[in-house]
C-alpha cells in the first residue's frame, strides 16, 4: 500500500497537529475558567452573595445584581419561550415550504445575527423612550426576550421535526385533531429538545451585557417592581472592572457569573444526552 | 363544528407567533433607521462613512476609523480562528477517538457559552498586562482584541464546519481510502473539498459574530478612534463606539450612534445574504437536490 513515504509522514505530522489543536481548545477553556475561579472564589462567601454593595460596589456584596439577573431572565423567558415554541410548532407542523415560510426563516436568521448592541439601541429607542418605560427591568428583559426568541425557536423546531411521523399518524388514526396531536403527542415527545432550547435562551439572557447597557439603568439597590432599574451580574462586572471600582469584588462577581453559566451549560448537556439516548433507544 | 373553530383559532395564534420574528426584525430596522436617518441626512452619507475624524465635541462624525477598526480586529481574528477551527473540525469529525470527542465537544460548547463580558474581563486582567510586558505599548491593541475574538468565534466556525464534514457521504471516504490514500490525503483531497460550502457558511457566521461582538472588544481594544498604524495600535470598533458613547449622547450625537447601528445592520444583512447564496449554490451544484 503506502509505497511512498511522504504521504505517510504527512499523515503522522497532521495527526500531531490535530491533537495539538484539540488540546489547545481544552487548555484555553481550563485557563480562562480556572483562572477566574482561582482569583474569584476566595472572594465569594455568603456575605458577598447576600448583602448590598457599598459605594457602587467598592465594598459589600452583589445581592441586588443576583436579584436583577433573576428578574430580567424571568421576564425574557416569559415572553420568549411561548413565542419561540409556538412559532416552532407552526414552522414544523403547520406550514409547507413556501416564500412566506422562507421569509420567516430569513427573519429569524437575521434576528439571531443582529449584534447585541443593536438590540440595545432598539431597546433604548423603543421600550425606554417610545413606550416610556424608562430604564428598568421590564425594558431590559423585553430586549433580552427578542434576542432569545431565535435560539428557542430553532432548537424547538429541530426537536419537533425529529418526532417520528408514525407517532403523529397513530394519533390522527385514533381520531385526534391536528392540534390535539400536537399538544398530546408531538410536544411531549419533543419536550427534551424544547427544554434545551429554553435553557439556551436563558443562557443568552443571563450572559448578555451590551443589550442591557442602556435599557436597565444601573441602580445598585434591590429591584422590587418591574419598573425599577437593575444592575444584572454581567453589567455589574463590567462597571466594576472598567471603572476601577474594586478588583476583588470584580473577581468575585466574575466567579459567580462563571459558575452560573457552567451550571446552565452542564444541565443543557445532561438534558441533550438523556434526550438523544431516549430518542435513539426507540 | 366547534372542533373546526378551535383548530382555526389555534392555527391563527401559531401563525402570529411565527410572524413575530418578521415583525421584530422590521421593528428593529425601523427604529434604528428612524433614529439614525436624520443624522445621515445632516452629516451626509459620504461624510459619515468616509469621514476620517470622529469627534462629537467638535461636531465631527466620521466613522471611517471605526470601520477600519472593526475590519482589522475581525480580519486578524479570522486569520487565527479559521485555520484552528477547520483543523479542530477535521479532528472532531474524522480523527479524534471517542473519549477525546466526549471531552472536546462539551469544551467547545462551553467556550461558546462563556459570556462575552467574562472574556473581556479575562482579557483585561490577564492578556492586556501580558501584551504590555511582552510587546510594549499599553497592551490594548488590535492583536489583544483579536486573540480574545479568536476564542469567541472558534466554536461557531468549528461546529458548523464539523457538521459539514460529517455530512459527506461515507462512500467518498471509503473510495479514497480504497484507492490507497492515507487518512490525511482523504481528508484533504476528498472530504474537505466536498464540505467547503458548509465551511464557508461557518466562516461567514463567525465573521458576523466577530463584527457584532461588543463587550469583549470594548474592554481590550483600547477604544482610540484613529486609523491604526500597526497591529499593536489601539482601535475602536463600530460596536464599541455605540456602547461607549450612548450614555451621554444627545441630539445629533445620539442620532449618529444610531446611524452607526444602521451600518452594522447593513453589514450583517449582506453577510447573511451571502450565506444563503452559498447554501443555495451548494444545493444546485450537488446534483438536482439528490443529496
Amino acid at each position: 500500500m503506502n509505497r511512498i513515504i511522504p504521504p505517510k509522514h504527512a499523515n503522522s505530522i497532521m495527526n500531531v497537529i490535530f491533537w495539538g489543536v484539540g488540546i489547545l481548545a481544552i487548555a484555553i477553556l481550563v485557563l480562562v475558567i480556572g483562572y477566574l475561579l482561582y482569583v474569584g472564589l476566595p472572594q465569594v462567601n455568603l456575605t458577598f452573595l447576600f448583602t448590598d454593595p457599598i459605594d457602587n460596589g467598592a465594598a459589600g456584596g452583589i445581592w441586588p445584581s443576583i436579584v436583577s439577573t433573576f428578574y430580567i431572565t424571568i421576564v425574557a423567558l416569559v415572553v420568549a419561550a411561548p413565542l419561540g415554541v409556538l412559532a416552532a410548532v407552526y414552522l414544523a407542523e403547520y406550514s409547507g415550504e413556501n416564500t412566506f415560510v422562507k421569509t420567516i426563516r430569513f427573519a429569524t436568521e437575521t434576528l439571531a445575527s443582529v449584534p447585541s448592541i443593536v438590540f440595545g439601541l432598539f431597546g433604548l429607542a423603543f421600550f425606554v423612550v417610545y413606550l416610556q418605560m424608562g430604564f428598568c427591568i421590564l425594558a431590559g428583559g423585553l430586549t433580552l426576550a427578542l434576542m432569545a426568541i431565535p435560539t428557542i425557536l430553532r432548537t424547538s423546531e429541530v426537536a419537533i421535526e425529529t418526532v417520528p411521523q408514525s407517532y403523529k399518524e397513530g394519533s390522527m388514526a385514533l381520531g385526534s385533531s391536528k392540534w390535539q396531536t400536537v399538544i398530546r403527542v408531538v410536544i411531549p415527545a419533543a419536550i427534551g429538545g424544547i427544554t434545551t432550547g429554553i435553557i439556551l435562551g436563558m443562557a443568552r439572557a443571563v450572559e448578555e451585557t451590551a443589550a442591557i447597557l442602556y435599557t436597565v439603568g444601573a441602580t445598585t439597590t434591590v429591584p422590587v417592581s418591574l419598573f425599577d432599574g437593575g444592575d444584572p451580574l454581567p453589567l455589574h462586572l463590567y462597571t466594576l472592572a472598567t471603572e476601577g471600582i474594586s478588583l476583588p469584588n470584580a473577581y468575585g462577581t466574575a466567579a459567580v457569573l462563571v459558575i452560573l453559566i457552567l451550571v446552565i451549560t452542564f444541565s443543557t448537556n445532561y438534558l441533550v444526552e438523556r434526550y438523544t439516548k431516549k430518542m435513539m433507544g426507540r | 363544528m366547534a372542533r373546526n373553530w378551535e383548530e382555526f383559532f389555534v392555527e391563527k395564534i401559531l401563525l402570529i407567533a411565527a410572524v413575530s420574528s418578521v415583525v421584530i426584525i422590521l421593528a428593529i430596522i425601523g427604529f434604528v433607521v428612524g433614529q439614525g436617518y436624520t443624522a445621515l441626512g445632516t452629516i451626509g452619507i459620504i461624510n459619515f462613512v468616509f469621514g476620517l475624524i470622529w469627534n462629537p465635541d467638535y461636531g465631527l462624525y466620521g466613522i471611517f476609523p471605526l470601520i477600519i477598526g472593526t475590519l482589522s480586529v475581525v480580519a486578524v481574528s479570522l486569520l487565527f480562528a479559521v485555520p484552528l477551527s477547520i483543523l479542530g473540525a477535521m479532528f472532531l469529525a474524522e480523527v479524534a477517538p471517542r473519549t477525546m470527542r466526549r471531552i472536546l465537544r462539551p469544551t467547545i460548547q462551553t467556550l461558546a457559552g462563556v459570556p462575552s463580558v467574562i472574556y473581556g474581563f479575562f482579557g483585561l486582567i490577564v492578556l492586556v498586562p501580558f501584551m504590555r510586558t511582552h510587546f510594549g505599548g499599553s497592551g490594548f491593541s488590535i492583536l489583544t482584541a483579536s486573540l480574545i475574538l479568536t476564542v469567541m468565534v472558534l466554536p461557531t466556525i468549528l461546529s458548523i464546519s464539523e457538521d459539514a464534514l460529517r455530512s459527506i457521504p461515507v462512500e467518498y471516504k471509503e473510495a479514497s481510502l480504497g484507492l490507497g490514500a492515507t487518512h490525511w490525503q482523504t481528508i484533504k483531497n476528498v472530504i474537505f473539498p466536498a464540505a467547503i460550502p458548509g465551511v464557508i457558511t461557518g466562516v461567514i457566521l463567525g465573521m458576523g459574530r466577530a463584527i457584532g461582538e461588543t463587550m469583549a472588544v470594548l474592554m481590550v481594544a483600547g477604544n482610540v478612534p484613529l486609523i491604526p498604524t500597526s497591529i499593536l495600535s489601539p482601535v475602536r470598533t463600530l460596536t464599541a463606539n455605540i456602547a461607549l458613547e450612548m450614555g451621554e449622547a444627545t441630539g445629533l450625537h445620539y442620532n449618529a450612534l444610531f446611524a452607526t447601528g444602521i451600518v452594522l445592520l447593513v453589514i450583517i444583512v449582506i453577510l447573511l445574504l451571502i450565506v444563503n447564496w452559498v447554501n443555495y449554490r451548494q444545493r444546485v451544484t450537488i446534483g438536482g437536490g439528490y443529496l
